[in-house]
């Protein structure tokens, strides 16, 4: 069996040796390269531009303004497409504004033969601009006269959930505690970054290919932005060098498809740079969350409520849907209780916030571990022994959607993780440390969701080609994007198959000419729910493989089998009647009868299972230096059975340092009054060296997910949660200040602890 | 601009150029198909664009083209020798170290210049640590990073590679 | 490709000096770590480059006759770290230069670059400072000779003419010989970053006194700095915490730290001070002393 054992990645060969080609690494004869002229302040309307030097500039193709762009509106947020025209994403930009919304929002175009002719020929247009109020923060942009970003105003979305009486419930608690949390800007720094060209072979036929996430969405997207109908639109997404949800979403691509359009279907290429990708891809949704939790005295929570207001910066991208979103993951944690949620998204003239790895999870459930963590102080209660009484259970429902849970390890991820991280004795031994140098223990637990359903439809394609040698093609839409989706899928195909995984080829270009249709990487959804077309797939070509061995036997199917790539009797597996090659060749070329075996599958998944974890975490905190150092962290994780180990782990490697980033390093810094983006690169904006990240350490638990294909729940985005609140706590505990605004840098600790006078 | 001639060693291939001042090594390499040079930041805060010249690790994207005249340049597509790979590309495929794969050549080159560096040497994770630390991974939180490096050096019985062990050069 | 608009590879140091005579505009390039990332911010100041990486004549670390430790001014930071005579004799500027940016900068990056620009942030500055170093510098006329101390004028001025080169850091024998030095860099991250505040001592103990002591810092004022205050309050004194905090608490004469988005100027005293007493007490250790 591949799966669940530590198969090596399929791409990695192709990755050791550079020899792995992304969008930047293809370039075509004749290409041609754009730039942006983009907004040097946060908010204002253009009062004149002037693109008369950079048109006549030489090795100049072209520049465009805002009055050169379609009048087709549209969003950006990589969802499915839905038939219900309330739950489409919402469209609010153009492909060139005169009316400026964050810094680096784009203005103009120029194309030219090469980058640096278009870096001096942007220099060349001149722009003036009417100065508008910046608005930064929810008071600024949702103050009465407010200046409206869009045409709606500027809230995005409200709503509220409330699975019970929320008063009755903290009236009913012996104690109701309450906290204000501030979550930062973050960017998701994915090394490759955001690049796309177009060209055209034929005048209804644009080909994008570009570094995405979800090339049948920017199908759409691009067909919507231009006017032209989807399928005229051709997507090809290669290597991919990261994305972490600001892929998921249609960044460059309408723009690549307009310019070529324009110029005769030569092909251009925007290629952002690092800078740009700060101020102009998107961002993670800074949260500020009011929060209450009621408990009662025997340690069991009643209520609890978070009331967020989620800032999306000057378009919505997936604000609409980012706030709500966490709503959906976290109840199933602590399901036996009232939830009560509100949430309100509004614009300002930050940069755009997008999707990113937790989306909207890791946020609240910074509000809600810290409100567990405050009422276990409260109660005096151990903090494990306060989350075991209150974590999910199997058979409970989740309190909103009432779904039932199947498969639930969180307590085994806190009893196993209080062993192997030796809480109690830590916890113990950390109370000695009481010179300048303080240690602390904490600890946090999340739930997550496996895929977007019911938000969004969910479906997955595969198909599965024999070659004359007996290995297999395997083709799907889910994109690989360095998570290692292209492996686990070679996995499953050969599990079901019963051939080595190193006869399946994923083939990890997708192209939505010809790949079958899944809208992408995102919601940590692949494994869950590309596994039952894989699995449909699989089956049906087994069939066919077993059905022509028998006629080139002559022994009836039902005695026939497949084990180790060749077809044996069932009722005597070491007896070979045929290797796979032998099969394949005859069903190719036998003159007569037979067919190349090939299988496809189109499936919708309509379940949603959670996934659970934890972390554990130890600090020491230098009170002088203001500085934290981790001095071991463990994060335990329920994601149901485990496909591969060894990329399951990557996973959570990847995730922990992402959340450790996050919560002690990472933030967006914007000058409040001019919404300038002050650490646009990556030496300002700090996240981890390899000497910032501590050894990291994970253990799974694995339980089996009935309703999954092959057992697996959602692992990509789950381990960037819980770090970030253990943290929070361990410090608490360590320092003796409650900091409820991440990241808790050294700037940001030495205020707290000046403020208490403990430094 | 006047083009300036330069030679140069390109992965055991002596190569002639005559090169535009205003182009970075990068840009150099990348034209004649290294597509394991990788551009991430272009100011030399990442090391995705790390190649050794003469043995050392540099970032490629702040380094003029003119400057690799007279010089020997190895990267990552150079390590594949008779079409087997190095022993770090090797190890970084067997550990996992390989996510998205956009800083892995990199990663695998100064792991090379490490390695060569150390040989017959004990390396602590530390060590690791301080000689990888130009090299920017947002997807591994590096703890692969390290296995891999561990398992491209040969550490002699009685390292863990944990450090504490009092035998590793820099303890 | 960068927007340079003329370039010159530059000979020799001479041939480089009458370059930049000729041409007010002209800058010069040597690492490259720092001018090529201004170019790629298409900074125009810099787009008429004289190219001196790797003239022969800028590089190499040498001990004089008289025992002076004299290093190239194009010595990139790794030759440095590297350079046997370095360790033996000055082991401290190897520590602190072993700080800065990450190895693949370090081995391309020249300590005459990171002095020369000016910036208040130079990781090799405050540890130079303390060890005496002099500047030996190319003029028109010949050479001339400046301590490093006066060589910072100003935020981001340095004494430098425009048409004069840096060409070595001299160390002198007096200034390293029985001494204890610390070097410490606080930063937002391990590597990769910027100091928020250095600070560098070197020391001289006699019978557990102070009979010497520079401490300097960088970012603790709008350039590199001696913090003579500090250093006068420990000198004769005995090596104890109360000496110790005698130093915390007078470099707060020293020092002016501003706020800027980085950081906050109460954030950086708080630095500023701690790292007073535990820079000098790791300095008062390296020259022999045990602190009571």
């Amino acid at each position: 069996m591949s799966l669940g054992s530590s198969s090596n990645r399929v791409d990695a060969q192709a990755k050791v040796t550079g020899k792995a080609r992304y969008t930047d690494d293809f370039t075509m004869l004749g290409m041609r390269f754009a730039k942006y002229v983009r907004s040097p302040i946060a908010h204002g309307k253009v009062k004149r531009i002037d693109i008369s030097k950079a048109q006549t500039y030489p090795g100049v193709d072209a520049v465009f303004t805002y009055d050169d762009v379609p009048e087709f509106i549209f969003p950006t947020a990589g969802h499915a497409h839905s038939l219900d025209p309330n739950k489409l994403d919402v469209a609010d930009r153009y492909l060139l504004t005169d009316h400026v919304r964050h810094q680096g929002d784009a203005v103009a175009i120029v194309v030219a033969c090469n980058q640096l002719t278009a870096e001096r020929a942007v220099e060349l247009v001149e722009v003036d601009y009417e100065e508008l109020p910046v608005m930064t923060t929810a008071d600024q942009a949702l103050a009465e006269g407010a200046y409206p970003l869009h045409p709606g105003g500027n809230v995005l979305k409200q709503q509220a959930i409330a699975t019970g009486d929320l008063e009755q419930a903290f009236a009913e608690s012996d104690f109701v505690l309450e906290g204000a949390y501030h979550t930062p800007i973050h960017q998701h720094c994915h090394m490759e970054t955001v690049v796309s060209y177009a060209y055209m072979e034929k005048d209804d036929h644009i080909i994008i290919v570009s570094s995405t996430q979800i090339p049948h969405i920017v199908r759409r997207v691009v067909g919507i932005s231009l006017g032209i109908p989807w399928s005229h639109v051709r997507v090809i997404k290669p290597y991919l060098g990261g994305g972490f949800g600001c892929k998921q979403d249609v960044l460059e691509e309408p723009m690549c498809a307009f310019l070529t359009m324009k110029l005769g279907g030569i092909p251009v290429k925007i290629e952002l740079t690092r800078e740009e990708c700060f101020t102009a891809s998107r961002t993670r949704h800074s949260f500020d969350i009011k929060g209450k939790i009621g408990v009662s005295r025997d340690g069991v929570i009643k209520a609890y409520a978070l009331d967020v207001k989620s800032n999306t910066g000057g378009y919505a991208s997936h604000g609409h849907s980012i706030a709500a979103a966490a709503a959906n993951k976290i109840p199933y944690i602590y399901p036996r209780l009232v939830f009560g949620y509100k949430a309100l998204t509004f614009y300002s003239n930050l940069p755009n916030a997008g999707a990113m790895r937790g989306y909207g999870a890791p946020q609240a459930t910074f509000a809600l571990e810290s409100l567990v963590e405050e009422a276990a102080q409260k109660l005096g209660m151990d903090p494990v022994d306060f989350r075991l009484k209150n974590v999910a259970q199997l058979g409970d429902f989740n309190p909103v959607n009432k779904k039932e849970i199947k498969s639930c390890g969180i307590t085994e991820c806190l009893t196993r993780g209080r062993e192997m991280f030796e809480w109690d004795k830590r916890r113990a031994a950390c109370v000695e440390h009481k010179g300048p140098i303080r240690r602390g223990v904490g600890v946090a637990c999340f739930s997550y969701g496996s895929n977007t359903y019911p938000a969004c439809v969910e479906v997955s394609g595969a198909r599965l080609v024999m070659n004359q040698d007996g290995t297999v093609n395997l083709q799907v839409s889910a994109t690989e994007i360095g998570q290692g989706s292209d492996t686990v899928f070679a996995q499953m195909a050969a599990d079901v198959l019963c051939i080595p995984d190193t006869w399946v080829r994923t083939i990890s270009t997708q192209d939505t000419d010809i790949s079958p249709f899944d809208p992408g990487a995102f919601a940590s959804r692949q494994s869950y729910t590309v596994g039952p077309a894989i699995l449909e797939a699989a089956t049906l070509l087994k069939e066919k493989i077993v059905a022509h061995a028998a006629l080139m036997s002559g022994q009836p199917a039902r005695n026939l089998s497949i084990r180790d790539g060749k077809v044996v009797y069932g009722s005597r597996p070491d007896y070979v009647l045929y290797e796979m090659r032998e099969v394949s060749m005859d069903a190719y070329y036998n003159q007569d009868q037979g067919q190349p075996f090939f299988a496809e599958s189109s499936h919708k998944t309509r379940t949603n299972p959670p996934s659970f974890g934890c972390t554990f975490v130890e600090v020491e905190v230098d009170m002088p230096l203001c500085k934290v150092t981790i001095k071991d962290i463990l994060n335990l994780h329920d994601s149901g059975r485990i496909l591969n180990p060894q990329l399951a782990e990557g996973q959570v490697h990847g995730g922990m340092g992402m959340a450790i980033g996050g919560a002690l390093f990472e933030e967006m810094l914007i000058d409040a009054k001019t919404g300038i983006v002050l650490n646009d690169n990556l030496l300002d904006y700090k996240f981890p060296t390899i000497l910032d990240l501590p050894d990291l350490h994970c253990s799974f638990v694995e339980t089996h997910e009935p309703q999954s294909a092959f057992g697996n729940k959602s692992l990509g985005e789950p381990p960037i949660i819980s770090p970030g609140p253990a943290l929070r706590n361990a410090i608490w505990m360590a320092a003796g200040v409650r900091i409820d605004e991440l990241p808790i840098t050294p700037k940001r600790l030495y205020e707290h602890l000046a403020r208490a006078g403990l430094i | 601009m006047n083009m300036t001639p330069i030679q140069c060693t390109i992965n055991g291939q002596a190569r002639e150029f005559q090169v535009d001042p205003r182009t970075s090594l990068l840009e150099l390499l990348r034209s004649q198909g290294l597509t394991s040079v990788k551009q991430a930041c272009a100011v030399g805060e990442c090391g995705a664009c790390t190649v050794l010249i003469d043995g050392t690790p540099i970032d490629t994207c702040i380094y003029l083209a003119v400057w690799a005249n007279g010089k020997t340049i190895r990267s990552a597509e150079g390590e594949v020798r008779d079409g087997v790979i190095s022993s770090v590309q090797q190890a970084y495929v067997d550990t996992g170290a390989v996510q998205c794969g956009f800083c892995t050549p990199g990663l695998v080159m100064t792991t090379t210049a490490l390695v060569e560096k150390y040989r017959g040497q004990q390396l602590c994770r530390d060590t690791i640590r301080r000689e990888l630390a130009g090299n920017l991974c947002r997807c591994t939180g590096y703890e692969k990073v390290i296995d891999a490096v561990l398992a491209s050096v040969d550490n002699k019985p009685g390292c863990n590679g944990q450090g504490g062990c009092g035998r590793c050069e820099d303890e | 490709m960068y927007d340079i608009e003329h370039y010159y590879k530059a000979h020799s140091v001479s041939d480089a000096v009458q370059r930049l005579s000729e041409n007010p505009d002209a800058r010069l390039i040597a690492g490259g770590t720092d001018v090529l990332v201004q170019l790629h911010h298409m900074s125009k100041k810099y787009r008429d480059l004289v190219d001196i990486h790797g003239l022969p004549e800028l590089g190499g670390i040498t001990q004089l006759d008289d025992g002076t430790i004299r290093i190239g001014s194009g010595s990139t930071f790794t030759q440095i770290i590297e350079s046997p005579l370095v360790r033996q004799h000055i082991p401290s500027l190897a520590l602190a230069v072993s700080n800065i940016a990450g190895p693949q900068i370090r081995n391309v990056a020249t300590i005459g670059g990171n002095i020369c620009n000016g910036a208040n942030c130079a990781d090799s500055a405050p540890i130079s400072i303390v060890l005496g170093a002099r500047m030996e510098i190319a003029t028109l006329d010949g050479v001339r000779f400046t301590p490093l101390e006066s060589f910072y004028t100003g935020p981001g001025k340095v004494a430098l003419a425009h048409d004069e080169i840096a060409v070595a850091f001299h160390f002198n024998q007096a200034d390293y010989l029985d001494i204890g030095a610390s070097f410490y860099k606080y930063a937002m991250r391990g590597a990769m970053d910027i100091s928020t505040i250095n600070c560098a001592a070197a020391c001289r103990l006699d019978e557990g006194r102070f009979t010497m002591l520079r401490l300097a810092y960088g970012v603790a004022a709008p350039t590199p700095i001696r913090a003579k205050a500090a250093e006068a309050a420990a000198l004769g004194k005995p090596l104890n915490h109360e000496t110790l905090g005698a130093i915390r608490d007078a470099v707060v004469q020293d020092v002016a730290p501003r706020t800027s988005w980085r950081a906050s100027k109460e954030f950086r005293m708080q630095i500023i001070r701690t790292l007073a007493e535990r820079v000098v007490a790791e300095a008062a250790r390296n020259a022999g002393g045990t602190l009571a």
